[in-house]
């Protein structure tokens, strides 16, 4: 397809594990500054899109478009650079760091060898950090080590590291798996904030907090999407009752 | 003050500071020539143990064939040493003068193309660093760009040390074959065989361990150094945040090759020959047990580790020289069943506590008030086992082991 306006286009997406197609010739178009749920049971192949999106898995046919630029392609890192940010279901920290070192390593400059090496942590890093570490409520823990953070605090630190790069798109898997009650709601209350001036993408399964934050839901079953709309569209589909939500 | 103080702790260079004066001070003062050059040819492991520090502590990459780089090292100083040693006149009894003995007896009768650069001492001291590091990336392009990892990656570098004994004991017309490049004399006319010249030879490699543990340190406490441990923790997160993980895993292979490299060619000028023995799989085993003695992850301690574990050998193998191979794998096996961080680890955790009431400790939690409230959430997400480690590794993430 030609040029669109949506930031992603996903087309005629099919990738065969061993001849099994967890993911079946599927689209999906997500709008700009859009917050995107995707649901559905078990082995639908939510984690499976998010992984071809970010280059995890290549696909098998289709295409990915972000901006207008093919992604199918391209290595797992230049992703990343060109405005893709996936955050892992388990928290994926750096435990042995301290959380100002987790956010510093996430500013995107210094990425190669020798940047790395030039690398200095000025002003405008330190900047970013402070600002990141206030949006995702860690302000007051900077200094202490990540492996020592509550669960749902070591989430909001992976989603900050997110953040440190500016996506254009953020991919959420699970974020608020495990979570207590309050931090559900911090957590709903943190996404409505940073889909301000970006595109997200969530797969999460608690229909109270996808009705908190989504825009627009998917409904993924065997590969394929089922659904699509607004909450109420699809909460009402028989098609969903079906195989998800149950009668 | 204070802030000097903890400026100093952070970035390890007190310790670096102690084993400089013990090295170029207080081991010339206490010892005789002969026991000198012997630490001096202890040492040139230590280039070896601090780049698997790099590597392996901190890159998370394990390799058994560090000692094909300590070789190619110290086999392009021994080519121009024994070119050197081989002028037509100190040759003439040969059928071919001018040519290094070995190829003499091989029935060569002239000197092999790639041999004629290895005139210029210049183009022998570049050898010494780019040939390693050229085979070093090569093969480790080839493996961390298809994400070749762990045992198998250990696997394959003691293949290529196996294939390069092999080759060198193969071509022995121009390699010196099992015996190596021996007889070395003299260096731009300078008699390398002297106790005078030993003890010169001493101080410019001590200070060449001491900068190359300086330049580690640096690279340690820049962002790659944190990178490389971010990697060794959470590959995918570094990838995942845009880095190319494979190009900082070749470049610390890279790093740990020339360091290596160094000390062969060190090695060379102090003992005076270059030999197959030590390239092959066993003395490259054996250099991985001088860095997990030391600790894996400090510079310091590798070099301490190297040391003793060579002054063990050298006292047990006079005395009872069938035990020692028994001994040395009991203490590898201990070492990474008892105390995983080696000898630094020991001391970080049993001594260091015991010397400082650790201010930095206090400072680091009041800021944000006490920890977690709920310690049991806090290791719910996370394996429990895991939780240990995690806080034994604080002092090194820290930089205090340095």
């Amino acid at each position: 397809m030609s040029n669109t306006d949506f930031v992603l286009a996903i087309e005629d997406l099919t990738v065969s594990f061993d001849g099994f197609k967890a993911i079946d010739s599927l689209n999906l178009y997500v709008d700009r500054g859009e917050l995107r749920v995707v649901i559905g049971p078990n082995g639908a192949g939510k984690t499976t899109l998010l992984d071809l999106i970010c280059g995890k898995t290549k696909a098998s046919a289709g295409s990915i478009k972000f901006k207008n630029m093919e992604m199918t392609r391209l290595s797992e890192h230049m992703i990343v650079r060109s405005g893709i940010g996936r955050k892992f279901q388990t928290p994926s920290i750096y435990e042995n760091l301290s959380v100002f070192k987790n956010l510093e390593v996430s500013f995107p400059r210094g990425r190669g060898v020798l940047g790395a090496l030039a690398f200095k942590c000025d002003a405008e890093v330190s900047a970013k950090v402070n600002e990141i570490a206030e949006t995702i409520g860690l302000l007051e823990r900077l200094e202490l080590e990540a492996g020592l953070l509550s669960h749902g605090q070591k989430q909001w630190l992976e989603i900050g590291m997110l953040l440190m790069q500016d996506p254009e798109l953020l991919m959420l898997d699970e974020p608020i798996a495990g979570m207590s009650a309050r931090e559900r709601e911090l957590t709903a209350d943190l996404l409505n904030r940073i889909c301000q001036n970006r595109s997200v993408i969530v797969i999460e399964h608690d229909m109270e907090f996808v009705s908190r934050i989504a825009h627009k839901v998917t409904v993924m079953h065997q590969g394929k999407i089922l659904a699509e709309g607004s909450m109420d569209k699809v909460q009402s589909d028989p098609r969903v009752i079906d195989v998800y939500l149950g009668h | 003050m204070d802030a000097f103080k903890n400026r100093l702790a952070r970035s390890g260079l007190g310790s670096i500071l102690i084993l400089a004066v013990l090295l170029l001070v207080v081991f010339p003062l206490a010892m005789d020539a002969f026991r000198l050059n012997l630490v001096g040819k202890y040492l040139t492991y230590g280039f070896v143990a601090i780049g698997l520090v790099m590597l392996w502590g901190y890159g998370g990459v394990l390799s058994l064939g560090q000692g094909v780089f300590f070789g190619l090292g110290g086999y392009a100083m021994a080519m121009f040493l024994k070119l050197e040693a081989s002028d037509p006149e100190s040759t003439k009894i040969q059928s071919t003068p001018g040519i290094p003995d070995f190829m003499d007896w091989n029935q060569i009768t002239e000197l092999p193309w790639w041999w004629e650069p290895f005139n210029s001492l210049p183009f022998a001291l570049f050898a010494v660093i780019a040939a390693p590091t050229l085979l070093a990336f090569i093969i480790s392009y080839a493996m961390f760009k298809r994400r070749v990892g762990g045992v198998y990656f250990a696997i394959i570098t003691q293949a290529v040390a196996l294939i390069m004994t092999v080759l060198i004991i193969g071509q022995q017309g121009y390699t010196g074959g099992v015996n190596g490049m021996t007889d070395l004399k003299t260096l731009l006319g300078w008699d390398i065989r002297t106790d005078e010249a030993k003890f010169i030879l001493y101080f410019v490699n001590a200070g060449l361990l001491i900068a190359a543990i300086l330049l580690c340190r640096w690279i340690q406490l820049s962002k790659l150094g944190t990178l490389l441990l971010a990697m060794r923790d959470k590959e995918d997160r570094v990838r995942f945040s845009g880095y190319d993980v494979s190009m900082f895993k070749v470049f610390a292979f890279c790093l740990a090759a020339a360091l290596s490299a160094i000390g062969g060619a060190m090695f060379t000028l102090q003992v005076g020959f270059m030999s197959p023995s030590f390239v092959g799989i066993v003395p490259s085993i054996e250099m991985v047990i001088f860095a997990a003695v030391g600790g894996r992850m400090s510079l310091v301690g590798a070099v301490y580790g190297a040391l003793l574990v060579n002054f063990g050998r050298t006292y047990f193998s006079e005395s009872f020289p069938e035990l020692w191979l028994f001994l040395m794998s009991a203490l590898f096996i201990g070492v990474v069943m008892a105390f995983p961080n080696g000898l630094a680890g020991l001391y970080e955790s049993h001594v260091k506590p015991r010397l400082t009431r650790r201010p930095k400790e206090v400072a680091a939690t009041t800021p944000g008030g006490p920890p977690p409230a709920r310690p049991g959430i806090a290791r719910a997400g996370s394996e429990p086992a895991h939780a240990p480690a995690a806080v034994n590794l604080r002092g090194k993430v820290g930089g205090q082991t340095a």
